[in-house]
């Protein structure tokens, strides 16, 4: 256990002293979901329509940007070959690694989603399932993520392959985060979406990490 | 609890469609330690990765004290410190940090004082706290070396360990190497330079 706190540590104090790689997944967020508003122009119930897709697509492709550094930069300075060849087995510090991502570019984007969602004209209490609703699928975002960036660790052009291995997983996590806050917007309750999605988050807590690591064992070979 | 010895029988190793060495084989009791040799591209960092488990050999047979270390896994890469020709430290953070954060990634408490005389060991005095991105070529491979200090493996598998270091270093790293087989430790090592060290085993690839 002490192994897994020190690779989260580890890795937030990366991310501190690289504060322009979280910075800049962070803005890219930001500036697209602003784009939408104002390319549309004022018209609330068009607005608040879109605004969940809009608002998920967004933390999607954020997502992406951060994720090829996920294991490119340890296993570059070879510091991935000492994690394998540690005495703690690997799932744990890989876990780690996903948990610290998830702080790193999940976590800001749950918090800023309910200032952006001001902008589509969404109310206290569908922001408040917007909360929910990325709380619950941007840790999956990061574990299903995890394993696309073991997959194409060491490939050339890895980013554009990552986008496109990774992207089609999302699908699930897309349709039932933003169908939650549709749901609700229309009234019909969003608790059937939630549970799924954190059934499907359970899921890949179980699955990614195992998944991860034999990925990451096969491109040290 | 099983006596310290590395066995190596039959090995061979195919990268892409080349057969880079085939039955290799040696046995390393505590004290001895081995000298791969060979020219550029015989193999020799293939053969490290082999025997610390990173990529598994096409044949052969390799055990740690009787045991296959496929079957002892955690416990062997307890026993085993590996360190390629990669820095294998973190650029952003100081050498304190790396060294402790490398302990406690192995699940071993490191405190300051411990790393801080690792470190000065290595002469890295007055350099703990700067980012080793501002350290020299030879500096940052002095700070992969202080894990040696603190690691306490019996097993240290080191891949051109002399790479960019000075002559007072190489002297310091050998002295720290024939201490360690001194105190029953195993080591497996490969260089092209003559090495400044009491004869031990030596492989030809």
């Amino acid at each position: 256990m002490s192994a897994f706190l020190a690779i989260v540590r580890r890795d937030l104090l990366l991310a501190m002293r690289r504060k322009s790689e979280v910075l800049t997944a962070l803005f890219f967020f930001i500036i697209v979901v602003s784009l939408f508003p104002l390319g549309i122009g004022p018209e609330p119930a068009l607005l608040k329509k879109i605004a969940p897709g809009i608002l998920w697509v967004a933390a999607l492709l954020s997502t992406m940007l951060s994720l090829n550094r996920l294991f490119a930069t340890d296993h570059a300075d070879g510091t991935l070959e000492q994690l394998v060849l540690s005495p703690t087995p690997l799932g744990l510090l890989v876990a780690g690694k996903i948990g610290a991502h998830w702080l790193t570019s999940g976590l800001p984007l749950v918090l800023l989603a309910p200032v952006l969602g001001l902008q589509f004209d969404l109310d206290t209490s569908a922001l408040g399932i917007l909360v929910v609703a990325l709380l619950l699928g941007t840790p999956l975002l990061s574990l299903i993520g995890a394993i696309g960036a073991a997959l194409t660790l060491g490939v050339r052009g890895g980013g554009v392959l990552l986008s496109l291995l990774v992207l089609p997983l999302y699908i699930p996590a897309l349709i039932f985060g933003a169908g939650a806050v549709e749901a609700h917007i229309s009234g019909l309750g969003a608790t059937g979406h939630l549970s799924l999605l954190a059934a499907l988050l359970a899921l890949a807590a179980f699955f990614a990490p195992w998944a991860t690591t034999a990925a990451l064992r096969i491109a040290l070979e | 609890m099983h006596s310290a010895t590395l066995s190596v029988s039959g090995l061979s190793c195919i990268r892409g469609e080349r057969r880079l060495f085939s039955a290799v084989g040696f046995d390393l009791a505590p004290g001895e330690w081995l000298h791969v040799q060979g020219e550029n591209g015989s193999g020799k960092t293939t053969l490290l990765r082999a025997l610390v488990g990173l990529s598994p050999p096409a044949e052969g047979d390799i055990r740690w004290g009787g045991e296959p270390i496929r079957r002892l896994g955690e416990d062997y890469r307890r026993e085993m410190l590996y360190l390629g020709h990669h820095g294998a430290v973190k650029e952003e953070l100081t050498p304190l940090e790396n060294l402790k954060l490398a302990a406690a990634l192995d699940g071993r408490h490191l405190d300051e004082r411990e790393s801080l005389a690792a470190l000065h060991r290595f002469g890295l005095k007055g350099r703990e706290e700067l980012p080793v991105r501002f350290l020299s070529a030879g500096q940052k491979r002095r700070v992969l070396l202080a894990r040696l200090v603190t690691r306490n493996a019996r097993l240290w598998v080191l891949d051109e360990p002399f790479t960019a270091l000075d002559v007072k270093a190489v002297d310091m790293l050998s002295a720290l190497i024939a201490e360690h087989l001194q105190n029953g430790g195993l080591a497996i090592l490969t260089s092209h330079q003559a090495m400044p060290m009491p004869s031990g085993k030596a492989i030809k690839l």
